[in-house]
C-alpha cells in the first residue's frame, strides 16, 4: 500500500493509525514562529467510528488504508449476512456481516443503492444514502383537522425503523426520511 | 497597502532594496525546507532575503527595506502559503526596543490601533502549561508533548517538545490579546539573534515576536554579528538536518563574512499576506491570496 508524507494529507485520505483504517476529517498546518512544524489531524476510525486527534511531525509519513467506497445495491439478507451487488454492471455480489451493516440496517430496502466501505477486500461499513423512501406498515389512525398544528406519533416503516411522523399520515403512505437524523422529512405521492 | 508600507519608509530614509530570490545557499535553520533548482548547481529560492540584506548591511548600505516574495517547501495550511510575500528590515544602531516602538508605528500606519501588551515565553508556557521551559526536565516536557499530541514519546526531544506545546497549546490562547510582544525565548531558539542572559540567570535569545489576535505576523532579531557563533549554528543546523535525513545546506562564506562585518543593527521580517489577513479580519490566507497554493 502507498504511504503518504503529510503534505498530502487532506481530508477524505484514508490512512492507517495504531493498525486500524481511518479516515482524515480536518487536517491543520502548525508551526511556532521558529522551529519544528506539525500536522494536526483529526480523525475517523472507520472500525470503531469514533473520531480522534493526532498530531503528526510535518514530513513524517504513514501507511494508506487499502479503503475503497463503492456503490452497491441492497439484494436479501440470508439471516447472518447482508447481500450486496455492485452496480457497475458486473453482477459481483458481496456479503456483509451484522457488524459491518451496523445501524443502517434499518434503513435496508431491497433495490436501493448503498456505499459499502471495503478494507482490504472486505466490507468494513454500509453506509445509506441521506434520504430514503419507506412505506409505513404501521400506526396509529390518520387524524384529519388541523395538520399545522404539530403533534407527532411514531411509525413503523417496512424496513423496521420507526420514526416520528405528523398526525395525518396513515398506514400505506410511503414518507422520506433522513437517515443522518433519522427524522421524517416529507410525504411522498405515489 | 503597499504603497502605505513604502511611503512609511520612504519617511523615515529607509532605503528600498532588491536582492536575488535564487541563491547559491539558503537557511540551514532544519525547520525550514527551501525549495531546491538545478541551475548552473544548486540554486535555493530563498526562504528569506535576510542572507544578502545583511550582505548590504555588512558592506555600510545603512537602514534597508525590503518586500519580496520568500518561498517555504512544505508550508501550507490556512495561515502558511509556500510563497508568500515578506517585508524584512534592518536597522543600524536600533536596539530591539526600538525597532519595536517602529514596528508598532508601521501597523498603526497600516490601521492597526490596538495598545501592545507584553509577554515572555517563559510566563506564557508556565500560565498555559504550568510548565517552566527553562527548568522542566526533558522526560516532563516529552510526557506531556505526547500526551498533547498524541504521538509517541519516542519521537521527541526537548526542542520538539517545546514547539509542540507553544503552538498547540499556548498560541491558540493567544487570539485573546489584540497585540502581543513575546520575548525571552530560549537560546536554543535563537536562529540568526544575539542571545544574552536573563534576570533569573537564564540563557535567552535576543528576539520578539508580534502577535495579532494569536496570529504571528512578525519576528524581529538583534542580529548576531559573530562570525564564528553563526558558523557554529550552521553547523550544528547541517548536524540535526543530517540526523533527520534533510538535504545538507552548502556553507555560505560570504554571508560569513558579512555576518563579521555587521554593524550593531536590529532586524525583522514581518509576512505581509498575514497582516492584511488580520486587518482585514480573515480566518485564512486563501481569503485574501487572489491566488493561493491550491489555485496557484
Amino acid at each position: 500500500m502507498a504511504t503518504f508524507a503529510t503534505n498530502e494529507f487532506r481530508s477524505g485520505l484514508k490512512i492507517m493509525l495504531d493498525g486500524d483504517p481511518c479516515s482524515i476529517i480536518e487536517n491543520e498546518f502548525v508551526k511556532p514562529g521558529k522551529g519544528q512544524a506539525f500536522n494536526r489531524v483529526k480523525f475517523r476510525n472507520l472500525k470503531t467510528g469514533r473520531v480522534g486527534e493526532k498530531t503528526f511531525k510535518s514530513g513524517e509519513t504513514v501507511e494508506g488504508a487499502d479503503v475503497i467506497d463503492l456503490d452497491m445495491e441492497y439484494l436479501y439478507t440470508d439471516g447472518e449476512f447482508y447481500h450486496f451487488m455492485k452496480t457497475d454492471g458486473s453482477f459481483e455480489q458481496i456479503a456483509a456481516s451484522k457488524e459491518a451493516v451496523g445501524d443502517a440496517v434499518k434503513w435496508l430496502k431491497e433495490q436501493d443503492v448503498f456505499t459499502v466501505t471495503l478494507y482490504n477486500g472486505a466490507p468494513l461499513t454500509v453506509t445509506p444514502p441521506n434520504f430514503v423512501e419507506l412505506e409505513i406498515v404501521e400506526t396509529d389512525p390518520g387524524v384529519r383537522g388541523d395538520t399545522a398544528q404539530g403533534g407527532s406519533k411514531p411509525a413503523r416503516l417496512s424496513t423496521g425503523a420507526v420514526v416520528n411522523v405528523p398526525l395525518f399520515l396513515e398506514e400505506g403512505e410511503v414518507i422520506r426520511v433522513d437517515t443522518r437524523s433519522g427524522e421524517y422529512v416529507s410525504r411522498v405521492k405515489k | 497597502m503597499l504603497a502605505d508600507i513604502r511611503a512609511f519608509f520612504a519617511s523615515r530614509g529607509v532605503m528600498e532594496v532588491e536582492t536575488p530570490l535564487l541563491s547559491a545557499s539558503t537557511a540551514t535553520d532544519p525547520g525550514l525546507d527551501s525549495f531546491e533548482l538545478e541551475a548552473e548547481g544548486r540554486r535555493f529560492l530563498l526562504t528569506s532575503p535576510e542572507p544578502h540584506m545583511k550582505r548590504l548591511l555588512a558592506a555600510g548600505s545603512g537602514p534597508i527595506f525590503q518586500i519580496s516574495r520568500a518561498f517555504r517547501r512544505g508550508e501550507a495550511g490556512r495561515r502558511h502559503n509556500p510563497e508568500f510575500t515578506m517585508l524584512e528590515w534592518y536597522r543600524p544602531g536600533f536596539s530591539l526596543e526600538a525597532l519595536e516602538a517602529e514596528l508598532l508605528d508601521l501597523i498603526r500606519a497600516l490601521g492597526w490601533q490596538a495598545p501592545a501588551e507584553h509577554a515572555t515565553y517563559g510566563e506564557l508556557f508556565r500560565r498555559y502549561l504550568g510548565l517552566d521551559p527553562f527548568t522542566a526536565d526533558n522526560e516532563a516536557l516529552i510526557r506531556q508533548a505526547a500526551q498533547v499530541g498524541q504521538l509517541e514519546a519516542s519521537v521527541l526531544d526537548r526542542e520538539t517538545a517545546l514547539d509542540l506545546l507553544f503552538s498547540h497549546c499556548v498560541e491558540p490562547r493567544l487570539v485573546a490579546h489584540d497585540t502581543l510582544v513575546v520575548s525571552g525565548y530560549p537560546a536554543s531558539q535563537a536562529a540568526l539573534a544575539r542571545t544574552s542572559v536573563n534576570e533569573d540567570g537564564q540563557a535567552v535569545a535576543l528576539r520578539f515576536e508580534l502577535y495579532l489576535r494569536g496570529i504571528e505576523v512578525a519576528n524581529a532579531y538583534d542580529e548576531l554579528a559573530d562570525e564564528t557563533e553563526q558558523a557554529r549554528r550552521a553547523c550544528s543546523d547541517n548536524e540535526v538536518r543530517q540526523a533527520r535525513g534533510l538535504p545538507d545546506i552548502p556553507e555560505d562564506a560570504r554571508f560569513l563574512a558579512a555576518v563579521g562585518q555587521l554593524p550593531p543593527a536590529s532586524g525583522i521580517a514581518l509576512g505581509v499576506d498575514r497582516l492584511i489577513m488580520v486587518l482585514g479580519g480573515y480566518a485564512s490566507l486563501a481569503e485574501v491570496l487572489a491566488f493561493d497554493w491550491a489555485r496557484a
